[in-house]
């Protein structure tokens, strides 16, 4: 079966050692090729021999990017079974990006999650009682984007979108009935006025763009989000952190119900922090939500800071947190050293023997600096990295916008040759479709709903 | 009881316009067939509109046609009036639209079953369907089909059932409170089938559908009205008729308004409404709303159109297009004098709405058998759908899919990139449908393949194959093919240079001038320029018919959204030629979230491409799928 060719990230995303960025598909030598050059400008990756190592640098047009290491392996001895190219570069996030979207560009389409492990599988590759296995790799990677998608839109950006679908889906519909129901719509003097409004959404999203590439799209940064049971001291970890009052501290259990979130730099580590509620058996409603939605935070972060109460003994909600947290990289910080101490250090470790454990008084700001060091170590140690998943999400919307935007600048065009008006719609359903994909919504009936209420049309 | 019994191949239930091309495909294709009927006077009978085509059913019309269907060929003998709808717009949306007249229709349909060897007509309510079990267990019965028994107790044995009801299954007519149980027209309803169709596990649901008043001619006054022509050069339906068979007299129609009168009066009275009195249980459709939606959905617009068109060539009764309602006569008869032209009119008809059982098409492989019961297969309104067309286009899907059945070959299944036949049976099948279903060119997603002046390229071959259609048609269109390919190959290499006698050319077309040399392709595709109109400087041209000319133009014109749309195809069809085997427990997939094993374990799609159209499963549940499909083969 001929497939077209994928690209994704398939290291971790830290700014530590090396990242390697996989290729795999019937155009993967070919891609590679059209951005890849050797010292030896003789030297063209199309005509290497397979498994072999070639050094040289990435170039986007004429910009240099990295120094890389390029592995050519052809079809059928490689992972997917398909002609396959690993890059390896310099491991910083910008890096990789940059040459990710040189080879978006260049024809690759992004990965889906598992992708890489479901050609492989379709292909032969994996033994096929490994299927289960398979199976459960591309359903929790899937469950994990679909949940990482929304959540990491800034406030606003799904608003925007959610308004720039809206305002195209009206002129399909608008062009459709006219096209259903050419005796009661007509389209005189519509291509004007829709030229207008198409310039108007392509800035839209060209701005919306820009500000993907600097980041200002989505939260970027380390997931880190604190758990504990409530009153453990997590909202005043945040505001020491943040360094203003913007969780309602009392002492009162179970004060923050639902979920505050903070970006912070700290040494030049962006964090998005995520104060939960605290974790416990409940019967309020209100407070219920704000449980399962820290344990579904939890369970995307690249970093858990469990506050302990180190002033009353472990009991069954810490249990819970304990249980939610196990394979996660954790720093505990055993919080009230202002009190009387109940619980110890090794109580700690021995349930949770690769964590980082850290005294603090959030009261009297002590082991503050202690704790910012050890975040520092980690991250630049390599122990801590950005989620790969969610790093790919990011991926994926600026992909969805920079499609939206392409179908607009086709909209353009055919308005510009003065092609017929059933031809604009085929373009803005793209756009449509695209948009669609950052909000995590199938086209579906919405156009058809959509003709229906805004056209009064039929017999 | 002692009744008869007879043996036959097939039995359709119903003569619309579902049923009559289900059983000249099954008659055509050599299977005994029986076609019932309430009442032989009302086959091909259009008891709504009078028109046959329009935006997107048209397309419908030429694709049946294509594959060796009636229809097409019926209303070119009987239309009064044609015309090309969205000429101004794109190839993908030309469609045709005709007046028919009605009592002509139904006459020349009828002569052609009547005609047709293998086929008997016979005037009887089928009230039960004979099966056998062919499995039993906790969670699934199933059967096969073994016949029908007719309201007098007569037994048809047969070994394929096409169900096509139309609206008579427990119908019921509503004009404001006077209720009838009838079928249209006041026709005789069919109030027994259902309950034999619930026996067999059927799930049923009921949809409202509604026609306007028929007015007398006499009684209005057409010189407050605009007069609507018909083309002056009118295409035929049918490939296979003679376009100067259809160059007749055509008869008009009339435009005029609603007004703020006429508002008023359907405000006034809502409450004598059927539907907004909660009487009525159906669901109804949103594209078209009975005059009383539109005043109420739309409150803001001050007029409504109005079409006045004749009924046929010899009555006087004419159809209030854009007028259909439910409310009662005193009121319908005060509403529509409020219009322009209607001042005095008299009423032959009132308006009324109509409720009536159909079942949920998920029922239905893409086949249009029934999953449940192998042999029963179903068309037309029955299966949710609503227009003449649609149900045409089910009813030779069916009879052709029944005859494959009988004969043990393989069944056909147009996808949705081959033809807009494929789009309708696929979205009944696959989507949950709330409403009866109507075509529209905004769901065909390849509608610049699938332009009704190309249905003989896509779809005679697939007619030829199950010998619907002769091999003189199916000749002529390999010729077809085999012309254009070979024009477009020398107009893509015949290259004219940038010399002076072009350049003058050119000019004289306010054409802008060639730098280089261009090829005669590159020439035709310029927006003020067509293969005709370069004919001057390319005197060694072949003398090609001009259907062909026509694809050369559109094929050149369009090449780069054409080509896109292929590319899409091309990716569509990967999954969709991806079969799942009948018998796939989905309940067996762990990995699958839960919603989206019931909904694939109720739909039992037949391949994954239709698995990935079901709403509520994701690309990450096909990918599951995928895999699972793989390591159990």
């Amino acid at each position: 079966m001929k497939t077209d060719t994928i690209a994704a990230i398939a290291t971790a995303v830290s700014t530590s050692g090396i990242g390697i960025i996989r290729i795999s598909g019937e155009d993967a030598i070919r891609t590679a090729s059209r951005v890849y050059r050797a010292k030896n400008p003789q030297k063209n990756l199309m005509a290497v021999k397979s498994h072999t190592l070639h050094y040289g640098f990435i170039y986007d047009g004429d910009e240099l990017i990295d120094e890389v290491m390029v592995a050519v392996m052809r079809s059928p001895n490689t992972y997917t079974k398909e002609d396959t190219v690993e890059i390896d570069c310099h491991g910083g996030i910008l890096v990789m990006n940059q040459i990710l979207n040189v080879l978006l560009k260049n024809g690759c389409r992004l990965a889906e999650p598992g992708e890489f492990t479901k050609r492989a599988f379709l292909n032969g590759r994996i033994d096929l009682s490994k299927a289960e296995a398979v199976m459960d790799i591309i359903h929790s990677k899937n469950e994990f984007a679909l949940k990482a998608s929304m959540k990491q839109l800034r406030g606003g950006v799904s608003d925007k979108v959610r308004s720039l679908r809206d305002r195209i889906l009206s002129e399909i519909a608008y062009i459709e009935a006219a096209l259903d129901d050419p005796e009661h719509i007509s389209l005189e003097d519509y291509p004007a006025s829709l030229e207008e409004k198409i310039f108007q959404m392509k800035n839209e999203l060209k701005q919306m763009l820009d500000n993907a590439d600097q980041g200002k799209l989505l939260k970027e940064g380390l997931q880190t989000v604190i758990v504990g049971k409530p009153n453990a001291g997590k909202s005043s970890l945040l505001n020491v952190l943040v360094g203003e009052d913007r969780a309602i501290v009392t002492s009162v259990a179970g004060t923050t119900r639902d979920v505050l979130e903070e970006s912070i730099k700290l040494h030049g580590i962006g964090l998005n922090i995520i104060d939960t509620a605290g974790i416990r058996e409940t019967e309020d409603e209100v407070e219920k939500i704000g449980v399962d939605k820290a344990r579904s935070y939890a369970e995307m972060a690249d970093l858990i800071l469990y506050v302990v109460d180190s002033s009353r003994p472990l009991d069954e909600d810490d249990a819970s947190v304990l249980e939610i947290i196990t394979d996660k990289k954790v720093i505990v910080l055993l919080n009230k050293t202002d009190l009387a101490q109940v619980v110890s250090e090794e109580e700690i470790q021995q349930r949770l023997p690769a964590a980082s454990i850290i005294r603090t008084s959030m009261k009297d700001n002590t082991g503050i600096d202690l704790f910012e060091d050890t975040i520092k170590t980690m991250f630049f140690g390599g122990e801590i990295a950005i989620n790969d998943e969610l790093y790919i999400t990011n991926q994926r919307h600026k992909e969805a916008l920079a499609e939206a935007y392409e179908s607009m600048e086709m909209v353009l065009q055919s308005l510009a040759q003065k092609l017929p008006e059933d031809f604009y719609s085929i373009d803005l359903m793209s756009a449509y479709a695209s948009l669609g994909r950052i909000l995590g919504e199938e086209v579906g009936e919405a156009l058809v709903n959509e003709i229906f209420s805004k056209f009064c049309m039929g017999k | 009881m002692s009744g008869i019994r007879e043996q036959v191949d097939v039995c359709v239930v119903g003569a619309g316009h579902a049923g009559c091309e289900a059983a000249l495909a099954c008659a055509r294709m050599g299977l005994e067939t029986v076609i019932f009927t309430v009442s032989v006077d009302s086959i091909a009978l259009m008891p709504c509109n009078p028109n046959i085509g329009g935006s997107s059913k048209g397309h419908l019309v030429r694709e049946l046609d294509a594959l060796g269907g009636e229809m097409g060929k019926v209303i070119d003998q009987t239309f009064i009036q044609s015309k090309m709808l969205n000429v101004s717009k794109g190839p993908a949306v030309h469609s045709l639209r005709a007046q028919a007249d009605k009592a002509e229709y139904s006459r020349a349909m009828r002569k052609v079953l009547e005609n047709q060897a293998h086929l008997t007509i016979k005037q009887a309510e089928v009230v039960e369907l004979l099966s056998v079990h062919t499995e039993a267990s906790d969670t699934i019965t199933s059967y096969r089909i073994t016949g029908v028994k007719t309201y007098t107790g007569a037994i048809y044995e047969s070994k394929a059932v096409i169900l096509c009801t139309g609206t008579y299954l427990k119908a019921r007519c509503l004009c404001g409170e006077a209720i009838t149980h009838t079928g249209p027209n006041g026709l005789q309803a069919a109030n027994e089938l259902t309950d034999s169709l619930k026996a067999l596990g059927i799930e049923m649901c009921r949809f409202k559908t509604g026609t306007p008043a028929r007015m007398d001619k006499r009684s209005i006054d057409f010189s407050k009205m605009e007069e609507q022509f018909g083309d002056e050069r009118v295409i035929p339906f049918s490939f296979s008729t003679d376009e100067e068979s259809v160059q007749i007299d055509q008869v008009s129609c009339w435009l005029t308004y609603t007004n703020e009168k006429t508002h008023d009066i359907i405000r006034a009275n809502l409450d004598r409404s059927p539907i907004y009195a909660g009487v009525i249980e159906g669901t109804g459709p949103r594209y078209c709303p009975s005059i009383e939606d539109k005043v109420v959905k739309f409150a803001d617009k001050e007029r409504h159109q109005v079409f006045i068109e004749p009924e046929g060539r010899h009555t006087n009764e004419m159809y209030v297009g854009g007028m259909s309602s439910s409310l009662p006569e005193d009121v319908q008869l005060a509403m529509y004098r409020t219009v322009p032209g209607l001042e005095h009119c008299k009423i032959v008809k009132n308006a009324y709405a109509i409720e009536y059982d159909c079942i949920k098409p998920d029922q239905l492989y893409p086949t249009l058998e029934f999953k449940r019961i192998s042999g029963l297969f179903s068309a037309g309104q029955f299966n949710g759908s609503s227009g003449y067309e649609e149900a045409a286009a089910q009813g030779l899907i069916a009879g052709i899919n029944a005859g494959c059945y009988i004969k043990g070959c393989e069944q056909i299944v147009l996808d949705r990139s081959q033809a807009y036949i494929g789009v309708l049976i696929d979205d009944l099948v696959t989507k949950e449908n709330f409403e009866p279903y109507r075509m529209m060119t905004s769901r065909a997603e390849y509608r610049l393949l699938l332009r009704q002046d190309n249905a003989d390229l896509r779809l005679r071959r697939i007619g030829y194959q199950v010998g619907l259609v002769t091999e003189e048609q199916y000749q002529y269109v390999c010729e077809k093919e085999q012309l254009i390919a070979k024009e477009m190959d020398r107009l893509r290499q015949v290259k004219v240079g940038a010399n002076k006698e072009i350049q003058m050319f050119l000019n004289q077309k306010n054409s802008s001038s060639l730098k280089t040399a261009a090829s005669l392709a590159e020439l035709i595709s310029r927006p003020e320029l067509s293969y005709e109109r370069i004919a001057e400087i390319d005197t060694d041209r072949p003398c090609l018919p001009k259907d062909v000319i026509e694809q050369i133009n559109i094929n050149l014109k369009y090449d780069g959204y054409i080509k896109r749309q292929l590319k899409q195809v091309e990716q569509f069809q990967k999954i969709e030629n991806k079969k799942i085997a009948p018998g796939l427990d989905y309940n067996e997939i762990k990995n699958l979230r839960l919603e989206a094993r019931q909904k694939l374990q109720k739909f039992k799609p037949v391949s994954v491409g239709q698995a990935s159209r079901i709403s509520g499963v994701t690309p990450a549940d096909i990918s599951v799928l995928l895999v699972y499909m793989e390591s159990h083969k």
